[in-house]
């Protein structure tokens, strides 16, 4: 943008403000122990290094916080850096932490998604809640083959099939599921706990799909949406089907 | 080197024994030496199939743990010289044969003949791995009812994932489509899957339709192989399938409920 406001005969503005969205991995912590942290995040970082080397990241004591665990964040940013990574943001922190986040010049971050605010008073629904979200987000998986009766896939980010899911089979991801091609299979989207997830198919006629522990069984899907292209998301822990 | 081709389903019953001793008569016919395995080990049938059960005397087993050579085990078919068949042993069972022992008895066979067929037991169990392990093709062998398409679809992911060729990483196995037992009139009853169907659940190419017929059972019967019936359905379809595995350009036949003129001729059951 810069060269076209040169390229402008008269009084060329020196900057502009501009509104962008950026995907950032965040990292929800749930424990206050700062070894354990490091051991688990480091593990992390090691399943993709090159992913994770300078990748920025926004720390999340929310949960830490409902809990009343109270934790250093001066001491969890360290670790993070430490480890490669550099944090640019905390959410979800009590009125010390954000001053120490502050103070180290790490910005504020509000929680505006409207699931997690729900959460806190509702009670919570049968499906076990994994104890550690881990919502940072890996590659993603791309399949071109056909998915065989008896054959399971796993993937740790989003999982694209090129190809049909046969019967008789399990596709999991952690983050969201495509199938170009008929789903006859099991399909689990979210499987970590990542509520955001979901599942998109060019043909439903799943034996079950599931996001983040919500499920439905072929015989709950109604017959208007079969062997329609559909997606899947959840909308406050109810499974919701559209076509697209 | 011979192209070694597994004939395999999954499930039991479909007609991976007729298939086998069909598609192997058929290359020998064709002029190309061929031997056919039978890997149903203590559940032997493709010698009674291939009418020469009353001249085994060495089997598949025999071979693998030494005690017989491959030319003292294969039994020259009384049909075509160029067909031989490596019977299986009825008193063991698969745990008898060995991947080393296997490998090395088609490594042989690999030296002097064009063609391995490998008749595939029923199952997924070892006489099953290992017969479509070495292989370079596959004829999946599918009936048009569910059970039977799902079994094939579990075998066709075992064959795409625990072959040699997978687990060198070296271009898969080819994999063809066999439709048997098909019946048109019961297709158009709504009472079996039909071609379409079967190809919508499997994507994978049809290599050719085998109608039921009675034709099979009194080969089967008489230990003639049903390719060798030339006035037969079955055996013409056979014949058809071998052509198109040959690379012959042949239109499909027996999908349609019209009874051409053999169908009126014999009754086309």
């Amino acid at each position: 943008m810069s060269k076209d406001a040169q390229k402008t005969p008269y009084n060329p503005p020196a900057l502009e403000f501009k509104s962008s969205t950026f995907s950032v991995p965040v990292l929800v912590i749930a424990s206050n122990d700062l070894l354990i942290i490091e051991q688990q995040l480091q593990a992390k970082v090691l399943l993709a290094p090159e992913f994770f080397k300078n990748s920025p990241l926004v720390l999340d004591v929310q949960e830490l916080n409902k809990q009343s665990v109270d934790v250093d964040v001066v001491a969890v940013i360290e670790v993070i850096r430490k480890l490669g990574l550099l944090p640019i943001g905390i959410r979800g922190g009590n009125a010390r932490q954000n001053e120490q986040a502050t103070t180290l010049g790490i910005p504020l971050h509000s929680i505006h998604t409207s699931s997690t605010t729900i959460d806190a008073k509702k009670p919570k629904t049968p499906t076990p809640e994994p104890e550690t979200k881990d919502l940072l987000q890996t590659g993603t998986t791309v399949i071109t083959h056909p998915i065989r009766s008896g054959q399971r896939v796993y993937a740790a980010g989003d999982l694209v099939i090129i190809a049909q899911v046969s019967a008789g089979t399990e596709i999991l991801a952690e983050g969201n599921i495509h199938v170009y091609g008929t789903l006859r299979g099991r399909a689990l989207a979210g499987v970590q706990g990542n509520t955001e997830a979901r599942i998109f198919c060019s043909d439903l006629q799943a034996e079950l799909i599931s996001i983040a522990g919500n499920y439905k069984i072929s015989e709950d899907l109604s017959q208007n949406i079969r062997n329609t292209p559909v997606q899947i998301y959840l909308d406050k822990q109810t499974l919701v089907i559209k076509e697209i | 080197m011979a192209r070694i081709i597994v004939v395999t389903s999954g499930k039991g019953g479909v007609g991976k024994t007729t298939t086998s001793a069909a598609i192997a008569m058929g290359l020998a016919k064709k002029g190309h030496k061929t031997a056919v395995i039978d890997f149903d080990v203590g559940l032997r049938n493709l010698d009674l199939i291939m009418g020469c059960e009353r001249r085994v005397v060495y089997d598949f087993i025999n071979v693998i743990n030494g005690e017989a050579s491959l030319n003292q085990a294969l039994i020259k078919d009384k049909n075509c010289n160029l067909l031989y068949i490596l019977a299986a042993s009825q008193t063991r069972d698969k745990d008898a044969l060995s991947q080393e022992g296997v490998g090395k008895v088609l490594d042989d066979l690999s030296k002097d003949f064009k063609y391995i067929i490998c008749d595939s037991p029923a199952g997924i169990e070892r006489g099953a791995h290992l017969a479509m392990y070495f292989a370079d093709d596959a004829f999946v062998v599918t009936n048009p009812e569910v059970s039977s398409v799902r079994d094939s679809d579990r075998m066709l992911g075992i064959l795409s994932s625990k072959s040699r060729r997978a687990e060198q990483n070296k271009e898969p196995i080819k994999e063809y489509l066999l439709l048997t037992r098909y019946s048109p009139e019961r297709v158009k009853l709504g009472e079996m899957l039909s071609v379409e169907d079967v190809q919508e659940i499997l994507s994978l190419h049809l290599l050719g339709v085998v109608p039921e017929s009675k034709s099979v059972l009194n080969a089967s019967n008489s230990g003639i192989p049903v390719i060798l019936d030339e006035k037969s359905d079955a055996g013409q379809a056979y014949a058809d399938i071998v052509a198109r595995y040959l690379g012959e350009n042949k239109p499909h036949r027996f999908i349609d409920d019209k009874k051409g003129f053999f169908g009126k001729l014999f009754g086309g059951k």
